[in-house]
């Protein structure tokens, strides 16, 4: 058990730590980095506590696929040295204020929300799931998303799907004019269409007609 | 005193298998160019030791006596990162492939879950290599890379789940053992074919090796690595490989089972099937390199997103179809 505490401090304090080096680092790439860290720490906390799939779709979602697009976005972009000028006055800029408002907004309602926060009579002992100790996880979680929750999760699918054809419509540009091969012309080309052997008559030309 | 022991015990498995893996990944590489020679008439590597099976290890000692250079301009910490964990990550997926019904380190229930993420973390080996080199030749291989090796894991990931579907668990030997009567390969063969082809990517074997293609990019993104660190992207790369082998073998080909149940073949050891398996599979890998050309980078795009893709995914929709009509779908 000594072990398992150790494992869990050890997990927790590295989250923490690279959640704050985020925000702090200069460097954005670093930042991601970080990120990344952080996303590990917490897929191995979800081990710990037993739900192994949770922990291995949080590595394979979040680190294999959204963080490789960020750190894409971030090394195109070229924003890796971020430079704080705006912190120590030299450029005017309307920002601060507004950040200011936002976050003390966010805070009240923080408070108003963990300060009202009661849990309900039912939840106040804790209270077991129907554990079947034959299915394993991944079982349990597929017997629930695809028969309680179904309607839930077709829904969800589908607003994804609408946000990814909403981005290409509004990236997606036709441009005139742009050469490019065509696959099948390339593949179906036959030795007739692209050779022809023709004899030289000696001093005249050749006219091959196209 | 139970928990040193504990520890001493995991540890001890764990260098059996780490140190086979080592020593046959260089011999791997020997076999690679052996076969590579072999195809193009020529003879490979035959002069270091019998046959040139020494040749890795010498070329090991070339890498470790070799100066290590960091380029000025790059990312220090980084550069030095990027090669550690290529490696780290190829060797640990090795810890839930199961080499015979009793030899393996971790049986956990999402094994095909571990190596599906750890070989989708891998790619971050390649672009921090590249990002860091602070270089132009390898910030475009690790570039191509990625992307290369991000849809490929899509077109695995879909071919996976059309295994489980046949299964019924995520455990690696749960999968093998659904193949007592019938290797995957027989029911799901043009899945058989996508995996290979996709391994081939997702590992930038050639003709899928646009990241190093060294006539346009140098060496892709381990242009500026020298020395160990050099080697040490080479190890994991051919780790790497090797995994993607194992894994079409537990996958497809029945993982240590013998291919028919009778006598005198099911009394061979389970490891040795499993390593001819892989064997056989890493051959055809060798061959390939040898025999097809390289592909240009929009034609890989195309063959992974518009082929494979939609090709398995209308492969999952039969095969669930079949299963739920015959009522075969695994309690």
């Amino acid at each position: 058990m000594i072990a398992h505490a150790l494992f869990f401090y050890f997990f927790s304090i590295i989250a923490i730590v690279s959640a704050i080096f985020v925000i702090v680092s200069r460097n954005t790439v670093h930042a991601v980095f970080f990120l990344i860290l952080d996303f590990i720490s917490i897929a191995c906390l979800f081990i710990m506590i037993g739900a192994e799939f949770l922990g291995m779709m949080m590595l394979i979602v979040y680190v294999g696929a959204v963080a490789v697009l960020f750190l894409f976005v971030v090394m195109l972009m070229n924003v890796t040295e971020q430079k704080l000028s705006w912190f120590r006055g030299t450029k005017k800029t309307g920002h601060i204020p507004v950040g200011l408002i936002i976050g003390t907004v966010i805070l009240l309602e923080l408070i108003v929300i963990v300060g009202g926060w009661r849990y309900r009579d039912s939840f106040s002992e804790t209270e077991f799931l129907s554990f079947n100790s034959e299915f394993t996880n991944t079982h349990m979680i597929g017997n629930v998303m695809y028969t309680d929750f179904i309607h839930l999760f077709q829904i969800s699918g589908i607003i994804l799907l609408l946000a990814m054809i909403g981005a290409i419509v509004l990236t997606y540009r036709k441009r005139e004019g742009v050469k490019t091969q065509s696959y099948i012309k390339q593949i179906s080309r036959e030795r007739e269409d692209s050779v022809q052997l023709k004899d030289v008559e000696f001093d005249k030309g050749v006219k091959l007609d196209d | 005193m139970e928990t040193f022991l504990q520890i001493y015990n995991e540890t001890y498995k764990i260098l059996l298998l780490l140190v086979p893996i080592l020593v046959s990944v260089a011999l791997i590489v020997w076999f690679d160019r052996r076969v590579w020679g072999f195809v193009q008439k020529r003879k490979g590597p035959n002069v270091v030791g019998p046959f040139g099976l020494f040749q890795t290890l010498a070329d090991a000692l070339k890498y470790i006596f070799k100066e290590i250079i960091i380029p000025a301009s790059a990312n220090k910490i980084v550069f030095i990162l990027a090669p550690i964990i290529t490696m780290t990550l190829a060797l640990s997926a090795w810890a839930v492939i199961p080499l015979s019904d009793k030899m393996v380190i971790a049986d956990i229930n999402v094994g095909i879950l571990y190596i599906f993420a750890i070989s989708s973390l891998s790619v971050y080996g390649i672009i921090m290599g590249g990002w860091a080199s602070n270089s132009k030749y390898p910030f475009l291989g690790a570039i191509r890379s990625a992307a290369q090796m991000v849809s490929y894991e899509v077109s695995i990931g879909i071919i996976i789940i059309n295994v489980l579907l046949c299964v019924g668990s995520l455990n690696l030997k749960d999968i093998v053992m659904a193949q007592q009567n019938l290797w995957f390969v027989v029911p799901l063969f043009p899945m058989f074919v996508v995996y290979f082809i996709s391994a081939l990517a997702e590992t930038n074997r050639p003709p899928f090796d646009l990241p190093e293609a060294e006539a346009e990019l140098v060496a892709g993104y381990q242009t500026e690595y020298s020395g160990m660190m050099y080697a040490m992207f080479w190890l994991g790369e051919y780790a790497n490989i090797l995994l993607l082998c194992a894994l079409g073998s537990i996958l497809f080909l029945g993982g240590w089972l013998s291919p028919v149940d009778i006598y005198p073949l099911n009394a061979i050891p389970g490891i040795f099937w499993m390593i001819f398996k892989i064997l056989i599979l890493f051959f055809m890998f060798a061959l390939i390199k040898a025999i097809v050309p390289r592909y240009r980078y929009d034609q890989l795009m195309r063959l992974g997103w518009k082929i494979f893709l939609p090709f398995s995914l209308v492969y999952v929709v039969l095969t669930a179809s079949f299963l739920v009509y015959f009522d075969l779908l695994p309690k």
